[in-house]
């Protein structure tokens, strides 16, 4: 992030321009890291409906991805992920950054 | 200019109809009901064009006013004692969102013991809440005072809100004669309410009230401070124009009999009227008595106190309240702060009196200025913190 502003320089009365939390990046909160397995994904989209971070990428109505500059690690989408599926598993997070 | 009989609610609701503000959201409670309730009145009967929004609680109707403000309302409420304690938290976001919600307030003694008459522990409560906070003598200032508080309030320099008290009963309901301004010069001198941003302009969204955490609080609240510093001359500009187009001229601070004065007390709201005719009686007697009101408490007129007392040889401070702090209450102890600064500190002693609506009487009134003769004489204070009219 650039300087931050004065108060001379800053909108008055707490007011944030929309469509910020755009840039701030909550990947880096994650200790978890969702892994998705292409081979057991059946597509039905119960992740892209229950992420809270908009983080599940779907193109062609197909869950082609996540994106983990937003994924928190939360790990709703393994949960919902239907149990005869378990197409999304949870790794830590330490397994990626470590290398 | 038409002269009437009002009491300080009626006058009050008047002044609110001729604003016809957008949203007025309110809960009633003794003895301000009278202000929304005869205003609702004119909602039904189509005087105003008011969304009227009766809520189920002060805290609502608060809360209401600032979802109205932020929309790009000119939004009031009306409110006392417990309806302003209910409101508490939401005063503090009214003011940090810089909302200009203007709102008549009758002092109230605070609970407990429950009580619905006068003082102003009420207002004294919110007094660092962020609020403008603007006391009244009569009913002729109330509605007067109402009326700048929009320009006030709503100046670009200030975007704070603003509260216009009177006292509980004494002048809430008490039947004074009024003048009152015609409409249309009302309406011309509030002017229309313009917003740089609402949340309604939805082609240039954004969020108001985020979480605002170590990196940025400060920032805004820093805001806010300097709005406050901006006040004191967006008041005096309006109370100078107000004065220009209507005949009464309005200051920070009201002197009576001060300039010559030995002898000088402080008060806030209607003892003022009272404490003119003991000064009136004193100055027959030969004594130079005077009086300094505070008309806005909110910004805190420190400069204006500590010159007009410079002179003087002994002071006292009447407060309608007992801080209950341990020493002294809210008004003495930031007068006595602000002639700390002054070329002369004269001696200076604090009066409680007049809680839950005690009566305050002229011989009362009169005894602290005896008092003040001999601290004047003697330049000895022998007790600082004083109470008067209380049963021994």
């Amino acid at each position: 992030m650039s300087k931050k502003p004065g108060w001379k320089e800053l909108a008055s009365g707490d007011l944030l321009e929309a469509g910020t939390a755009k840039e701030f990046e909550t990947g880096d909160w994650r200790t978890l890291r969702p892994i998705k397995d292409d081979e057991k994904c059946i597509n039905c989209l119960n992740c892209w409906i229950w992420c809270p971070d908009s983080a599940i990428i779907v193109k062609d109505e197909k869950m082609i991805g996540i994106d983990y500059r937003y994924c928190k690690g939360c790990g709703i989408c393994a949960r919902v992920c239907p149990p005869k599926v378990q197409a999304i598993k949870m790794v830590d997070e330490r397994e990626f950054r470590e290398k | 200019m038409k002269r009437v009989a009002r009491t300080g609610n009626e006058a009050m609701a008047e002044a609110m109809r001729q604003i016809n503000p957008d949203v007025v959201a309110a809960y009633p409670i003794t003895p301000a009901t009278e202000i929304v309730q005869i205003f609702s009145q004119f909602v039904a009967d189509g005087l105003v064009d008011t969304e009227f929004v009766a809520v189920e609680s002060e805290h609502s109707a608060m809360s209401a006013c600032i979802g109205a403000a932020a929309a790009g309302a000119r939004a009031m409420t009306g409110t006392s004692s417990q309806g302003l304690a209910l409101m508490y938290e939401m005063l503090y976001i009214a003011a940090g969102l810089r909302l200009p919600i203007v709102m008549p307030e009758v002092n109230r003694a605070l609970s407990s013991p429950i009580n619905i008459h006068c003082d102003h522990s009420d207002t004294m409560g919110a007094r660092d809440s962020g609020w403008i906070q603007i006391f009244s003598e009569n009913s002729q200032e109330a509605y007067d005072n109402v009326i700048q508080a929009v320009r006030i309030c709503e100046h670009p320099q200030v975007r704070l809100p603003g509260l216009i008290t009177v006292d509980g009963f004494i002048i809430s309901h008490g039947l004074e004669v009024v003048d009152l301004i015609h409409d249309e010069e009302v309406k011309s001198f509030i002017g229309e309410y313009k917003t740089e941003r609402s949340l309604l302009d939805i082609k240039h969204p954004y969020s108001l009230g985020a979480l605002d955490l170590q990196d940025f609080y400060f920032e805004h609240k820093r805001q806010e401070a300097e709005a406050m510093y901006n006040t004191p001359e967006v008041i005096r500009a309006v109370g100078e124009e107000f004065g220009k187009r209507f005949g009464r001229k309005y200051d920070l601070i009201e002197k009576y009999k001060l300039e010559d004065a030995e002898l000088a007390i402080v008060v806030l709201g209607s003892t003022a009227g009272t404490s003119r005719v003991v000064i009136d009686d004193l100055r027959e007697k030969g004594i130079k008595a005077g009086m300094l009101k505070i008309r806005i408490f909110r910004p805190f007129p420190h400069k204006e106190i500590a010159e007009s007392l410079s002179s003087v040889k002994a002071v006292a401070v009447m407060d309608r309240v007992d801080g209950v702090a341990g020493f002294g209450s809210p008004t003495f102890n930031e007068v006595r702060a602000a002639l700390y600064d002054g070329p002369t500190r004269p001696p200076i002693v604090n009066y409680i009196y007049g809680l839950g609506g005690r009566e305050i009487s002229l011989e009362e009134i009169t005894s602290v200025y005896k008092n003040l003769e001999k601290i004047a004489k003697t330049g000895e204070v022998k007790k600082i913190v004083n109470y008067l009219g209380v049963r021994e």
